[in-house]
């Protein structure tokens, strides 16, 4: 029964073609004359040149972390190419002037980047390697006041704002890789949502890794004013290859008095072969300020993808009654790892955050949920409820939780339950002995297993994502 | 009920079937035919459920020899699904729970999975629902149970009342029923057994794994088999459960010893 489970969960992995066109790459290796050079490619205003010096010199002050739950080889920061873009005249104006070899590339992963044959209601953003390569519905945006373009464009059009909010949330000193992002960045998305304004379209930006040895480090800038609403997707492929490719993003949202910010994610990056050779090491920060009263921001993922994952998309709950959520479903095969949870950080009074998260491990992948509950003194009447949930599929793999508590005011209520549970031989026969075969029964406990995640996603991603855990567990049984 | 000349719908000889290793069932034998109720009783540890997984196809399970006939068929080189496509049904002495799957959708999937590979329609979720209706008061359940995770946090009457409810949409040819009887309130037992008593008919056939003569006084069975050490050692009429429930096992363990001997 064993080798039934293995082929459903061995599934080939269907992004992983490479596009042949010609790229305006850079040289591998990092340097402030790198930085320079992309500043310049960029044109970008001196204040932000410096801002990218400043990051690359306290990183140089920095040490990998070495506290999460993966192993990997050492990542030679020389060997990586930092800038690659598809080579282009100019900005594209409209979708007819976008290489054809590009628009068949997100045509063949389901990214329609035609307006008229696009999904209903939903703007895209797409990333090509180190740049944007197009944006859809920005006019019918901008009658709302709603800007929504390339991080590059919105340093040359909104510098005002960027220049406000940029590493407001996440400081290029947070980290080890939030400060090599902001020292090599190259695009991303942005968007404002102006006051009082409830975004007509859901919001997406679909990334894509295509060069080989290129790291990948986009910026996404997220700001809504008082009293508005926006919901934002994100999904991101690469192609397969035998060598492994960095992605560094940083992730900054910014809801003020009233606001809400609802933030999924569908990773998909290339997990590796079976052996674990190749993969996307996906170290990404991810965090939410709720700055402004009853303000909410929520994080949903489905992860899937990439060999290494590090990532907990968090929220400051600084404004009183503002509201964290973190929904999270990861899914870890072969030589997969994935340390990945959230942090709520309660400051304001009567804050309250909620954190579900649902691990999925099958193979001999390693899958750990780490999250931190941090409570201030001033953080009267905050509340927490956590459920963390594993399921193991086989005998190789493994999970682990790593909750952290820490209450500093005694009226804070913080909850927190988990699980692991395993789809077992008795679970599977007792399918069986109902007609029910094994990949059913498979795709049916994890889809259920899931169930308390996937509500929380947009429809139609929610129709992908579940797409997309069929296929990473369907398959012959043997 | 004893038909003549009914059809046999199963027929074991000799089979023996291992685990990890170990024999349990060492020469188990038992001939089963249409409208018939059989009862098979035996102290713990005797191979009964083992017996009923084998049965079933469960695959933790190495079959060693002997034959496993349903209906003229061997069911040897056949998955469960496959078995229970085919009319065999398994009633768990331990159902297993799955947080998450709603016992509804698992119903309906069984259902459409089996009774479609009889040619039946499948049924939607709304048709599905009308058809269970009449099955759920059939066993006393709420409709509530079918929004619940399958067996999740259901107590121990719960389970095995959803056990019969299976039994009920997916109409097997021949159920066995591992102690069912086994932790069912006076009134819960008496809803099964009338239960199971409907769902029978002339064309199925019915064995129950019990410990108890009172399951037997509400369905009444045609055969009563005693089974030791992986082996059926004595098969008697009803009247047997009753001498078994007043003298208990030793003696029929020694009048097999003896004859062993
Ligand atoms: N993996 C295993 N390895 C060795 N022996 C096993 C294994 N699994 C079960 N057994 C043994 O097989 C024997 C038969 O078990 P079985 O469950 O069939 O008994 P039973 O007649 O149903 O008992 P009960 O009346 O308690 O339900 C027991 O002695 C049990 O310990
Ligand atoms: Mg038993």
């Amino acid at each position: 029964m064993s080798t039934a489970i293995d082929n459903i969960v061995n599934q080939p992995y269907k992004a992983g073609f490479h596009t042949e066109i010609e790229t305006d790459s850079m040289a591998r290796g990092l340097s402030e004359d790198v930085i320079r050079t992309i500043s310049s490619k960029k044109n970008e205003p001196d204040w932000l040149l410096e801002f990218r010096l400043n990051a690359y010199r306290h990183w140089l002050t920095m040490t990998e972390p070495k506290w999460p739950n993966v192993r990997y080889p050492k990542i030679d920061f020389q060997d990586i190419i930092y800038y690659s873009a598809p080579k282009s005249k100019a900005t594209k104006k409209s979708m007819d002037e976008v290489d054809p070899e590009l628009l068949k590339t997100f045509e063949k992963l389901g990214i329609p980047m035609n307006e008229r044959a696009a999904l209903a209601g939903v703007a895209v953003d797409v990333v090509f390697d180190s740049v944007s390569v197009t944006t859809t519905y920005k006019e019918k945006l901008a009658e709302y006041g709603i800007i929504f373009c390339s991080f590059s464009e919105a340093v040359r059009d909104h510098p005002d704002l960027i220049k406000k909010y940029l590493g407001s949330v996440v400081p290029y000193t947070d980290n080890f890789y939030s400060a090599l992002n902001s020292a090599v960045f190259t695009d991303g998305s942005f968007c404002y949502i102006p006051k009082g304004v409830k975004c007509p379209m859901d919001l997406s930006t679909y990334f894509r890794i295509n060069t080989q040895d290129s790291g990948q480090f986009e910026r996404t800038l997220i700001v809504a004013e008082e009293g508005s609403q926006v919901c934002y997707l994100e999904g991101c492929t690469a192609p397969q290859f035998d060598t492994n490719q960095l992605h560094a993003a940083v992730v900054e949202l910014i809801a003020m008095d009233d606001a809400d910010i609802k933030y999924s994610t569908v990773q998909n990056w290339y997990a590796g072969d079976e052996n674990g050779v190749g993969g996307i090491f996906n170290f990404v920060t991810k965090r939410g300020l709720c700055k402004g009263k009853n303000s909410k921001i929520s994080w949903t993922q489905v992860e899937t993808g990439s060999a290494v994952t590090w990532k907990y998309p968090s929220c400051i709950l600084l404004g009183d009654n503002s509201v964290g959520e973190f929904y999270s479903v990861a899914l870890t095969n072969h030589m997969q790892q994935a340390d990945t949870g959230t942090k709520m950080f309660h400051i304001g009074k009567n804050t309250r955050s909620r954190i579900i998260s649902k691990g999925i491990s099958a193979g001999k992948s390693n899958n750990s949920y780490r999250g931190l509950v941090k409570v201030s003194p001033k953080a009267d009447g905050a509340r927490n409820y956590s459920q963390c949930d594993s399921m193991l599929i086989g005998d190789l793999c493994g999970a682990n939780t790593f909750p952290y508590i820490e209450v500093a005011n005694k009226s804070a209520t913080v909850e927190h339950e988990a699980s692991t549970s395993k789809i077992g031989e008795e679970q599977l026969f007792y399918f069986l002995s109902r007609g029910i075969d094994s990949e059913e029964a498979v795709s049916m406990i994890i889809n259920g297993f899931v169930r308390d995640v996937f509500m929380h996603l947009p429809m139609e991603f929610a129709v992908e994502a579940t797409k997309l855990l069929g296929l990473k567990l369907e398959g012959s049984v043997g | 009920m004893i038909i003549k000349n009914a059809a046999t719908i199963l027929s074991v000889h000799n089979l023996v079937a291992s685990i990890d290793g170990t024999q349990i069932l060492k020469g188990f034998d038992i001939t089963v035919k249409a409208g018939e109720i059989h009862a098979i009783m035996g102290p713990n540890g005797s191979g009964k459920s083992t017996f009923s997984k084998v049965l079933a196809g469960h695959p933790s399970y190495t079959v060693d020899g002997g034959t496993l006939e349903f209906k003229g068929q061997s069911l040897m080189d056949l998955e469960p699904d496959e078995r229970a496509k085919l009319g065999v049904f398994l009633g768990f002495q331990y159902p297993v729970e799955v947080p998450g799957v709603t016992n509804g959708s698992f119903l309906r999937l069984a259902y459409n999975t089996v009774q479609g590979a009889r040619g039946k329609d499948e049924l939607d979720p709304l048709e599905f629902d009308d058809f269970i209706q009449s099955k759920l008061s059939l066993l006393g359940m709420d409709a509530s149970f079918l929004e619940r995770s399958l067996n999740d946090g259901f107590s121990g009457g719960e389970k095995k009342r959803n056990e019969i409810l299976q039994m009920a949409i997916l109409e097997p040819t021949l159920a066995i029923l591992d102690e069912t009887d086994s932790g069912l309130d006076i009134d819960a037992l008496r809803v099964v057994a009338n239960g199971v008593n409907t769902l029978h008919g002339d064309s199925d056939a019915v064995v129950l794994v019990t410990h108890y003569q009172r399951l037997l006084n509400y369905i009444e069975p045609d055969f009563i088999h005693v089974v030791d050490g992986g082996r059926v050692i004595k098969t008697g009429d009803k009247s047997l459960a009753h001498e078994l429930e007043s003298r208990g096992y030793e003696w029929v363990l020694d009048e097999n010893r003896s004859r062993a001997a």
